[in-house]
């Protein structure tokens, strides 16, 4: 038989192949879910980072004179030094006068970093136990066992006590909120990696005398990054409301650290009267919640192949 | 209950005619099946031969009503019992599936629920469709279990799918497809994932349980074996178009189109190549009484050991195939992993380049990494799907401390060697078809130049034409290099092409071994005999044993 009719008979090109699969880019911009979500914490991003442009004040400045203006009140705001600025009070003002719409974009900031520090930091720490408690068999049972038992406290009790221990700043906050998130990242990437290291390209690599850190980090770590950014942002959801439980509980940053759950706390005790102190930064925290879940759920039903299928 | 009488009829029980399916705007091509007709009588088997992406299977679905979400034929009909089912509402299909057809899979294991057990399986076929006490069904199940030759019907009844071998998991499907005796009978690969002794077996039970009840069976395969075997007329699919179709003594002895042609003469035939012998080459590898055992269960549970391999010896010398030939379960795959050090053996001595590798450390084994490489069975998952074509053929030159230049540089003449573009290392594994997949890891093997080559399945997963390149490709390469390979199969055909020596095994031990032309010729156990005669398609001529008109026609 001749190579030409071989040839032909092959399966398709290469080139069809690709267009076949689309990349992985295309595939995600056309999900709804991601395409909403991520321009919603696009424009909270860009609202956070540019807050100092966009009519607010400095949102610790206090000004008793106008305090618990309504949403829309025009007046005067009045600084410390005496200077006086004119300034529209879009979500009003609370107890002390602070400008709420100066409050929630610079608490915006806060959330982002926490929502985003708790990420790394825990995927990263949960990655490295994961990774050894996979593929080294004697090391899984302590590092698991260690993981179970962080588990076994409640993620909230043990924030509280790092923080009480180590003091409200912005780091303590991060690690008392991402320790708990650790084991759950663990244990991902523990089962990732216990189905990956029985793949027959890890097993080639084994025959290729590929050493085991670089078997680790070029053949097992890259296939189990689509479930780990999904669960990444799952951690950044949740870390980011924590930080507002925490702070609204009092037991956060620090009081004159402008974050979501710190202004709602402060607005808690007039709440009947004053409902918009706790409404704006609780709508923000919602939608951004809300956002990153839905990036989470929309990255899961793009790159998890057992979600591929739907909605094609 | 609507069953069929068996009495003779003069319409078709299945028509299919000038049936398109076509396929959404990004696929490969327009049509999954294009203008496909053909007609299953009562009492007869019609074969659907074709290679993957052939469309075999969408014509199943379509008959079935299962196809997925999105595609439906958009011209042509489908009559069942002159009952047209293009077009049929879901409950209407729902009440024709298991009554009038019904369908076995390619994996037993997975057509069944494995948390209910085998006979309320069967039972639920009977609940769903028939009026009938609870006693009367199960005094109805309990023969049709018998009748498809399963021990034990009443254990069987109440065991789970998993406490069953693949072929009892088979008989299962079987019996659930045929006990409320529908007219028509899809079998889409049944025996694919199958053992050939349990194969032969199913393929008989089918023709026996066809010739009681007078079903029409529309069988799906790639095998030719199995076609020679069971089919009384054959259908030949490529991409989607009915390329021949006739009976199967004219299809299968006097094929028409070039694409049988060419496909038949890509199956290996059973009739052992003649190989020069190579009487003074030095030993590359020998083994000696290797065992490995594994021990299941840990503190507090018990302990079991479970010998997967017992003693076996054989040796491989330069430029030499050995093919190690045994079913499932056999612990052919268990020793290449021990000979390859991807297993740690328990007992015995392997040498490999006169030095003894059976206990070496990781560290240790580097140098032997060098000389011993591994091609995989399943090319799908044998290439690290994020990682370049390149960067998985350098790997194993880099790590022996090759320079990154002379390594590219040499990755570029194995994309020749195995007949790839050099641009095919900047790409993706994703991007390639099965057979470039499988040259691909056969260039990553020889990138670091073994001298021992374990090939553990090599070209199982691969249709007959992809097969017999890569089958090719092999031969050529140990012919310029002078490797020695040392080939796992289940396939007959294949290893008495390929093979200098065989090994038979069976459960964990070395049933027997000599040359090809012996084991083949006059195998001397009963073992190897009774898998010699289950080998499907004994007295069709394949391969080479073709008529060399018919092979000069393809050219």
């Amino acid at each position: 038989m001749t190579e030409a009719t071989i040839e032909t008979l092959a399966a398709a090109s290469p080139e069809a192949c690709a267009l076949r699969r689309r990349s992985i880019s295309a595939r995600l911009f056309s999900n709804w879910s991601v395409r909403i979500s991520g321009l919603v914490l696009l424009v909270l991003v860009l609202m956070a980072i540019f807050a100092p442009w966009l009519g607010t004040l400095d949102p610790t400045a206090i000004d008793p004179s106008i305090s618990n203006a309504l949403p829309g009140t025009h007046a005067d705001f009045t600084t410390l030094d005496g200077n006086v600025i004119p300034h529209w009070f879009l979500m009003g003002t609370d107890s002390l006068g602070r400008d709420i719409w100066s409050r929630t974009l610079y608490g915006g900031r806060v959330s982002i970093v926490v929502g985003l520090s708790v990420a790394v930091f825990a995927v990263t720490l949960g990655v490295a136990l994961g990774l050894m408690a996979g593929y080294f068999k004697w090391l899984d049972s302590i590092v698991m066992r260690i993981m179970d038992g962080v588990m076994a406290i409640p993620g909230i009790l043990l924030a509280v006590t790092l923080i009480a221990l180590f003091g409200g700043t912005l780091t303590s906050v991060v690690i008392a909120i991402a320790l708990p998130e650790v084991p759950r990242v663990a244990r991902l990437v523990r089962s990732l990696v216990l189905s990956i290291r029985e793949e027959p390209y890890v097993e080639a690599a084994v025959a290729l005398a590929t050493p085991t850190w670089k078997i680790l980090v070029r053949h097992v770590l890259p296939n189990s990054f689509a479930p780990l950014i999904i669960q990444a942002t799952y951690v950044c959801a949740s870390s980011i409301l924590v930080e507002a439980i925490l702070s609204f509980l009092g037991i956060g940053l620090p009081a004159d650290l402008p974050s979501w759950g710190n202004v709602m706390a402060e607005g808690r005790s007039q709440f009947n009267q004053f409902p918009h102190n706790v409404l704006f930064p609780g709508i923000f925290l919602a939608l951004t919640v809300l956002a990153v879940n839905m990036l989470g759920d929309g990255l899961r039903d793009t790159l998890d192949p057992k979600f591929n299928k739907r909605g094609e | 209950m609507t069953t069929t009488p068996i009495m003779p009829r003069n319409e078709p029980v299945l028509a299919v005619n000038e049936l398109t399916i076509p396929l959404p705007p990004r696929a490969d091509r327009p049509y999954a099946v294009e203008n496909a007709s053909f007609q299953v009588d009562q009492g007869e088997t019609v074969c659907l031969l074709g290679e993957s992406g052939s469309g075999k299977s969408m014509i199943a679905s379509a008959i079935m009503g299962l196809l997925p979400s999105g595609l439906r034929p958009s011209v042509g009909s489908i009559k069942l019992d002159g009952r047209e089912l293009v077009g049929l509402g879901e409950s209407a299909l729902r009440g024709l599936r298991g009554l009038s057809m019904a369908m076995v899979f390619q994996e037993p294991m997975t057509a069944l629920n494995p948390v209910v057990t085998c006979g309320e399986q069967i039972d639920e076929m009977l609940r769903q469709h028939v009026r009938m006490s609870a006693d009367a069904r199960f005094q109805a199940i309990l023969p049709m279990m018998a009748r498809v030759n399963l021990p034990d019907p009443e254990r069987l009844y109440r065991s789970y799918p998993h406490q069953l071998s693949g072929g009892q998991r088979q008989r299962i499907v079987i019996a659930i497809a045929l006990v409320l005796k529908p007219a028509l009978l899809i079998c889409d690969e049944p025996t694919t994932a199958l053992d050939v002794t349990t194969q032969a077996d199913v393929l008989k039970l089918i023709r026996e349980l066809q010739a009681e009840n007078g079903t029409a069976v529309l069988f799906i395969t790639h095998d030719f074996g199995v076609v020679a075997d069971i089919a009384d007329r054959v259908v030949v699919l490529r991409l989607g178009h009915v390329v021949e179709a006739g009976r199967k003594e004219d299809v299968l002895r006097r094929p028409q189109h070039p694409y049988t042609r060419s496909l038949m003469a890509a199956v290996p035939t059973l009739n052992p190549k003649a190989r020069p012998t190579r009487a003074d080459a030095a030993t590359l590898l020998s083994a000696t009484d290797v065992s490995k055992s594994f021990v299941r269960g840990q503190w507090p549970a018990r302990k079991t050991t479970v010998t997967a391999v017992k003693q076996v010896s054989l040796s491989v010398a330069v430029g030499e195939t050995v093919g190690i030939v045994g079913e499932s379960g056999s612990g052919k795959s268990t020793f290449a992993r021990c000979v390859a050090r991807l297993a740690e053996p328990s007992g015995g001595t392997i040498v490999v380049n006169s030095r003894n590798i059976t206990y070496l450390k990781a560290r240790q084994l580097v140098p032997v990494r060098h000389d011993v490489q591994v091609i995989f069975q399943d090319p799908y998952r044998s290439l690290n799907p994020r990682q370049t074509v390149g960067a998985s053929i350098v790997e194993g030159p880099l790590n022996f401390g090759v320079s990154a230049d002379i390594a590219w540089q040499r990755a570029e003449e194995l994309m020749r060697l195995v007949r790839l573009q050099p641009d095919a290392l900047r790409r993706y594994p994703n991007e390639f078809s099965g057979g470039q997949r499988q040259r691909i890891a056969i260039a990553r093997a020889l990138a670091c130049q073994p001298r021992l080559i374990i090939a553990d399945e090599p070209v199982s997963a691969l249709d007959v034409s992809v097969q017999a390149q890569i089958l090719q490709l092999l031969e050529d390469i140990q012919s310029q290099t002078g490797v020695g390979i040392l080939f796992i199969t289940h396939d007959l055909r294949v290893a008495s092409q390929l093979c200098d020596r065989i090994v038979v095994m069976r459960n964990g031990q070395v049933v027997e071994q000599g040359t090809t032309l012996e084991v083949f010729g006059s195998p001397k156990e009963d073992y190897t005999r009774r898998l010699f005669a289950a080998a499907p398609g004994q007295g069709f001529a394949f391969g080479g044993d073709l008529p060399s008109e018919n092979v000069e026609v393809v050219a």
